[in-house]
């Protein structure tokens, strides 16, 4: 589980990465060209208002936690922004993983051998991926996959990696939800409050959305992230007060 | 590779009026879906800001609400708002804020636009939910519009005070005091009777006072007899419209024949007061065809303002029909100040619409005289002649042009004595033949409006006591009533109106209300109804239990949509400055109005159809 420190929402720090300025270095030094035109593409600067900031909801499914041992096998993308999210211009991809896909992962994620044998290798998708997301700021729920597991898959296919920011719906939920336990707390068993995806989204009145398909993941995600910004913060905030640091 | 939207598809799938989809147009829509958030009670929709998209609540609640901040609805998972912009002028018409935290799907307007034209079934369904909705409106804005629609028994506040004919007037006075009234029921001994006069403040003023009368003598000497009645389930409009009429200021209300209240102008007044009652109270200070006419502006605003405030048609119908009646009255007030005093009683008769109270901005005058039978038309026919073409000239300068059949009581043949207006309609009951009645139908809705009306009565009276037996009388009425068929084909074909002026439209009156009012006179007619009004002859039709089961309500529906599309477009037509007429061209209906018309019609054409089968022998 990703550290969170206690008492987050007073210590959080400022994000000390100038993304657009980021992006400009990375356009001049990327090899492959479909990721020098996601470079250009430009992304949104930490002080922007999130209300005026493009998003992308994302959510990978993959064979494991881990992005060394395990591989994607679907990857969803949702444009949003804080007043709306746009299904109609949302993408889903099957890929097939280099890395073993395990009998447990299939039950979970209902898609088939076939499907998966049918598949094209994730490095025919970097280009339509790339253009859906390019300008937009990603949002996800629990940061250690999709970027870590792209990251990952594009070091073993292009030999480069891909940096850009991220929001985490999780750890902004931990930001108002994990505050430190008393002992009190400890002494009389009192659980954490889960921020896991779906208990999150209980909280915010966010209708019960049936966990593992890609896209119900992506779009229950973004969802969250708007209720999140309903409730706790406004639509002016910067967007670096909102991505991870 | 296609991205498939499994949460919002089965959303969907789950709901009214999705689940009427096929399944690929289902995935079209939700493929199509937006989505946002909003926290409990923010504003989601300002009235008259542009509309897009249909909303559906996936989870959390909302509430709409009128301008004024009223409550409309209240809807949950699963309901949709926003339909009425879209089908309409793409702009909202109520307001919408959440109630909770609330989650909306929003479906592409021109996604529910294309749906709601393709499939009848999504598209019934839309209104299946807005009529729930709309019957639920007009609950809650008759509870505030109350002047228009609250019931005469909710302005009384306390039981009747009454006193004994023979009491002294000054025991009277003592009495109104004590009970601080301003009027007192007189009765003749058992109080179960019903009062046999009433005394107000204004009669001790005038009738002692003012005349320097003994308060000794007995209060019956300064009572008023005739006592005029209010039923306790009258509208309080319709109360203040007979207080301006009769000129009382005092109505005794009646439930089951006992007087259990008076209500006074004061207690009227004190609900805001409509525009119309303003026309009519001022049409009874003119003093010349001229000043009247110069209230047709001051009419037509009225009926706009009707409209506007969503008044439904037979209230408007009601309230024009009074104005009009009320120009009579005047103009046959002016005429006997004219000529003099009538050399024999007469009675003045309104006849169809304005008898029928269902009156627009656009009519002509259907009237006819009914004299005394001693009558004798060479001493006392020109004085008649000059009252019935000073009234008729009147109403064609106040906006009732001329009637272009001839129906006016300055033609002889409807100037005529009691007896022989009975010998009229003994004869067109007794010997009936279609050709006969073509164009005597109008007579058979008949209304009293000055002089004797008691004239007026005994003719409907005749009426109901012939027409029901005679079924060759009835069966030639009913043919009569088919002769005007509603345009079926409008939408598909274009049933048009040939008269070169108007090619590209329906004529809402001659292919809609005049069809549907002849035939619920038929019916009327045939189980002798009391009333004239075709919705209240309805509701005694229904009652009757002569239509098959649910006909009455459809028909009832279906006229009062036809006559609304008709007030509308005079409404509209008004507004722009234009000449108000009948003719509604399609392409100034909406998609909804379309809709229903075109349900309407239908409804009309089943009816005409049950009608020959039940008259005329099939």
């Amino acid at each position: 589980m990703l550290y969170l420190p206690p008492d987050a929402e007073n210590k959080q720090q400022k994000s000390t990465i100038d993304w657009p300025k980021r992006f400009q270095e990375l356009a001049k030094t990327a090899k492959y060209p479909a990721l020098k035109k996601y470079y250009e593409a430009g992304i949104a600067s930490s002080s922007s208002p999130i209300s005026h900031v493009p998003m992308v909801a994302v959510d990978f499914e993959t064979t494991g936690m881990n992005p060394d041992k395990h591989g994607i096998i679907s990857i969803a993308v949702i444009p949003m922004t804080l007043d709306r999210i746009h299904m109609s211009q949302a993408k889903q991809w099957i890929v097939k993983p280099r890395r073993l896909l395990t009998n447990e992962s299939i039950t979970i994620h209902g898609i088939t051998h076939s499907a998966i044998e049918r598949a094209p290798d994730f490095s025919e998708i970097i280009e339509p991926l790339l253009e859906a997301v390019a300008g937009k700021v990603w949002v996800v729920h629990y940061n250690g996959i999709e970027r870590p597991f792209l990251q990952g898959a594009f070091k073993e296919r292009l030999k480069e990696s891909i940096h850009f920011p991220v929001i985490d719906t999780m750890e902004i939920e931990a930001r108002f939800h994990r505050q430190k336990r008393s002992l009190w707390d400890k002494l009389t068993g009192k659980e954490r409050v889960s921020i896991r995806l779906s208990d999150s989204r209980d909280r915010y009145n966010l209708p019960f959305y049936a966990p593992h398909d890609a896209m119900t993941d992506a779009l229950a995600c973004g969802e969250l992230l708007q209720a999140q910004v309903a409730h706790h913060f406004s639509a002016e905030k910067p967007i670096g007060d909102i991505w991870l640091p | 590779m296609e991205a498939e939207h499994v949460e919002i598809l089965n959303f969907l799938r789950k709901y009214s009026p999705f689940n009427e989809l096929p399944e690929e147009e289902l995935q079209l829509a939700a493929k199509n879906t937006s989505v946002a958030y909003f926290k409990a009670k923010t504003q989601i929709l300002e009235f008259n800001q542009h509309i897009d998209s249909l909303h559906v609540v996936r989870s959390g609640s909302i509430e709409t609400y009128h301008k004024d901040g009223s409550l409309f609805n209240r809807l949950d998972e699963g309901g949709f708002f926003g339909e009425a912009g879209l089908l309409r002028k793409g702009r909202v018409r109520f307001p919408v804020r959440t109630i909770e935290d609330t989650l909306l799907y929003y479906i592409p307007g021109e996604l529910f636009n294309r749906f709601y034209d393709e499939y009848d079934s999504f598209a019934d369904a839309v209104e299946v939910e807005e009529q729930r909705r709309v019957s639920h409106a007009v609950k809650e804005h008759e509870n505030r519009n109350r002047t228009l629609s609250a019931r005469v028994e909710t302005l009384i506040t306390r039981e009747p005070v009454a006193i004994d004919k023979n009491a002294s007037i000054r025991e009277a006075a003592g009495l109104m005091t004590d009970e601080k009234v301003s009027s007192l029921l007189i009765y003749d001994g058992e109080k179960q009777d019903k009062p046999v006069g009433i005394i107000t403040d204004k009669d001790l003023r005038k009738r002692v006072l003012a005349v320097d009368r003994d308060a000794s003598s007995p209060v019956s000497d300064i009572m008023s007899e005739n006592l005029i009645f209010i039923q306790h389930n009258n509208r309080v409009f319709e109360a203040f419209l007979t207080m301006l009429r009769t000129n009382l200021h005092h109505l005794p209300v009646l439930r089951q024949q006992k007087v259990v209240g008076v209500i006074a102008l004061s207690d009227v007044a004190r609900h805001e007061s409509q525009s119309s009652l303003y026309v009519v109270s001022s049409i009874f200070k003119q003093t010349s065809i001229e000043e009247l006419s110069q209230l047709v502006p001051d009419v037509h605003k009225s009926f706009v303002r009707m409209v506007e405030e969503d008044a439904n048609s037979r209230i408007i119908g009601s309230a024009m029909a009074t104005i009009g009646r009320s120009f009579k009255q005047r103009l046959l007030e002016l005429a006997e100040e004219k000529y003099g005093p009538p050399p024999v009683p007469y009675c003045f008769l309104a006849l169809g619409s304005m008898a029928r109270d269902e009156q627009t901005v656009v009519t002509d005058q259907d009237n006819a005289m009914v004299l005394d039978d001693s009558f004798d038309p060479k001493l006392h026919d020109e004085y008649f002649l000059n009252i019935a073409q000073f009234v008729s000239d009147g109403l064609n300068a106040c906006g009732y042009t001329y009637c272009t059949g001839d129906i006016m009581a300055t033609n002889p043949n409807w100037r005529q004595p009691l007896s022989k207006w009975k010998h009229y309609f003994t004869d067109w009951i007794d010997n009936p033949s279609p050709e006969k009645l073509l164009q005597s139908s109008i007579f058979f809705d008949l209304d009293g409006v000055g002089g004797e009306t008691r004239f007026a009565k005994e003719l409907n009276q005749l009426i109901r006591k012939k027409a029901p037996k005679n079924k060759r009388f009835l069966g030639s009425m009913a043919r009569n009533a088919l002769n005007r068929t509603p345009p079926l084909g409008f939408f598909k074909d274009f049933v048009m109106e040939k008269d070169g002026k108007h090619r590209d439209s329906i004529n809402t009156k001659r292919r809609g209300t005049g069809p549907v009012a002849d035939l619920i006179r038929v019916h009327a007619l045939a189980i002798g109804a009391q009333r004239q009004n075709s919705f209240a002859r309805l509701e005694e039709i229904i009652e009757a239990n002569v239509l098959p089961k649910g006909r009455g309500p459809d028909l009832r529906d279906a006229l009062e949509l036809i006559s609304m599309v008709r007030i509308r477009h005079q409404a509209l037509a008004l507004e722009a400055g234009d000449p108000p007429d009948n003719n509604v061209a399609p392409e100034d209906l909406s998609d909804f109005e379309r809709k229903n018309l075109k349900d309407a019609f239908q409804i009309l054409s089943n009816a005409q159809k049950y009608l020959r089968y039940k008259y005329s022998g099939g």
